[in-house]
């Protein structure tokens, strides 16, 4: 049985990585203006090539090593490069490490057409050192967001040797979303707005590629979930029971809720703008997605369907806060990480089966979630703005004016997303091949 | 010899080229152009922000014809162009001086 089910944690691992290699890149690159839509997929595999490496050498460390420090995270060097880690050990790295890559990616689209790709090189690592090695210690590792003894649980409702009332995040509310939300606001605000900005139209450059991108993370999102269960002290057939019935109420509340929000999306689309669009669409199938994550495994399906309308109907809105308030989150990873993480994060106060106020039980879980979702605003904002001022003091963070105007896609990358002058005739190119030579001509 | 140009909605084109054709025009130059006229543009909302799209995707035909053709293919392309709603688009005729064929040689008339 052990053996089956490590075969779906292999599949699950690989499904949440094609989350951010390809569909991420898919879902913000086709919403980015065609003169940076190659920056945009490029932070997103670059995150993934950076990110894999430092989880590897001091993440899964950090995470999940045991010389915990003050709750906050765990000795980076006791298993340094996983020294004493083997065996199926490296499975669970390897899916923990597919969590760290996307959350990463998913901040990037805060910051389109206007970030050094050097400082975002510089800032990822940093950042997930900072911010998501220590969250996710403390929430999945036994620290301070877990139910352990003396974190925050416990400090607010004491129980018998640990927390009376467990925080519960199946799959990443506070360490994903949350987190990557926050860091996207103060990531946007250092960096200041894109010239233009409110004024100028920018629109989505290609919505087919953001539909297939919504629809790969869908897909990529039964990894991320369904693959969160945690077997506990269990072995055998019981495990395989246990596997059964957790993975088949995940995978429905995961489903459902998205169906939600991406009715909730466009309902509210339809009344406030006069049409239901297709961007509305795949934007409420990923905040539906992002707000069951820590909620899938609490909640019964008709839950999960109520949480998904919340989170449709609220990201659509919060998603114009950026005009009134002026900052330039330019894809809305506030407006849809961090509004979805926090309601489906607080929700299962609400909604839980087992502690839930809509289920007739006390308020407590409701008030425990409410601390950890602050709790992890707080962190993500001061990590943030430490390792985003330290990397403007390094490199600095924005392109040049010119730059921006020209497109970075050209100057960071010295590459076009799309080649269509005599895309016909062939002839039109107004480039030449200069034979075996390592320069690039100067062409249209 | 006239050069006739039209502005026209795109979804007339295969219309108005089977009636230039019928009447005799063998040949023509047609690009994808945008612009505006009375019809304005439109708004698209992205996300809740609403954009004033200005340019309206439009098809220009250009035919080189002969001095006593020119009135007849305006009125084959208005006739078949028309629908009656706003954005339909512009026919006009000016004056062109040479007229060569790049293949022969041959000038103006015997080159149309």
């Amino acid at each position: 049985m052990e053996y089956a089910l490590q075969a779906w944690m292999l599949a699950s691992a690989s499904l949440v990585l094609l989350m951010t290699t390809p569909a991420l890149a898919l879902f913000y690159g086709g919403m980015s203006r065609s003169k940076s839509v190659l920056n945009m997929m490029m932070m997103s595999f670059s995150a993934a090539g950076v990110v894999g490496l430092v989880y590897v050498l001091w993440g899964w460390s950090m995470t999940y090593g045991t010389q915990d420090v003050a709750l906050l995270f765990s000795n980076p060097f006791e298993l340094f490069g996983l020294r004493n880690v083997e065996g199926a050990t490296y499975l669970t790295v390897g899916f923990q490490l597919t969590f760290a890559v996307i959350t990463a990616a998913l901040i990037s689209g805060a910051v389109a057409d206007r970030l050094k790709f050097s400082a975002w090189l510089l800032f990822v690592p940093l950042w997930v050192t900072l911010s998501y090695f220590p969250l996710a210690h403390m929430v999945w590792g036994g620290g301070f967001l877990s139910g352990a003894q003396n974190g925050l649980a416990d400090l607010v409702f004491s129980g018998d040797g640990g927390a009376a009332v467990a925080p519960v995040d199946y799959a990443g509310g506070t360490v994903v979303h949350i987190n990557a939300g926050v860091a996207g606001l103060v990531l946007a605000l250092l960096l200041g707005r894109r010239i233009g900005f409110g004024k100028e139209p920018m629109k989505p450059h290609n919505l087919t590629l953001t539909m297939l991108g919504a629809g790969l993370l869908w897909f990529g999102w039964f990894g991320f979930n369904v693959g969160s269960w945690v077997p506990g002290d269990l072995t055998g057939d019981a495990m395989g029971q246990y596997w059964l019935d957790e993975t088949s109420l995940v995978w429905l509340n995961t489903t459902v809720a998205t169906c939600a929000a991406i009715v909730g999306w466009l309902v509210v689309e339809k009344i406030r703008d006069g049409h239901a669009t297709s961007l509305g669409a795949a934007s409420g199938v990923v905040a539906g997605l992002v707000a069951i994550t820590p909620a899938c495994g609490a909640l019964s399906p008709l839950g999960a369907i109520a949480l998904g309308i919340v989170a449709g109907v609220a990201c659509a809105l919060a998603v114009g806060l950026k005009y009134r308030w002026n900052y330039d989150d330019s894809l809305d990873v506030v407006g849809v990480h961090l509004v979805g993480g926090l309601i489906g994060t607080v929700a299962i106060g609400v909604l839980s089966t087992s502690g839930g106020i809509a289920y007739g039980h006390s308020p407590k879980l409701l008030v425990v979630q409410a601390a950890v979702a602050l709790f992890a605003v707080l962190w993500s904002a001061v990590a943030t703005l430490v390792v985003g001022l330290v990397v403007k003091a390094i490199v600095g963070l924005r392109v040049h004016e010119d730059d921006e105007v020209e497109g970075i896609d050209g100057v960071e990358h010295g590459e076009s997303a799309y080649d269509l002058v005599g895309a016909r005739s062939g002839g039109l190119g107004g480039s030449k091949h200069l034979a075996g030579s390592t320069h690039v001509s100067e062409g249209v | 010899m006239k050069l006739v140009t039209a502005v026209i909605k795109p979804h007339k084109w295969e219309d108005v080229r089977e009636a230039l054709e019928t009447f005799g025009v063998t040949g023509m130059t047609v690009s994808e152009v945008s612009g505006y006229g009375r019809q304005k543009g439109h708004t698209e909302v992205y996300r809740g922000a609403e954009y004033d799209i200005a340019l309206v995707p439009k098809i220009r035909i250009e035919i080189v014809v002969e001095d006593g053709d020119a009135d007849d293919i305006v009125g084959i392309i208005v006739k078949t162009a028309q629908t009656g709603r706003i954005g339909d688009g512009k026919v006009w005729v000016s004056g062109i001086d040479t007229v060569v064929r790049v293949r022969t040689g041959d000038r103006d008339a015997s080159a149309i």
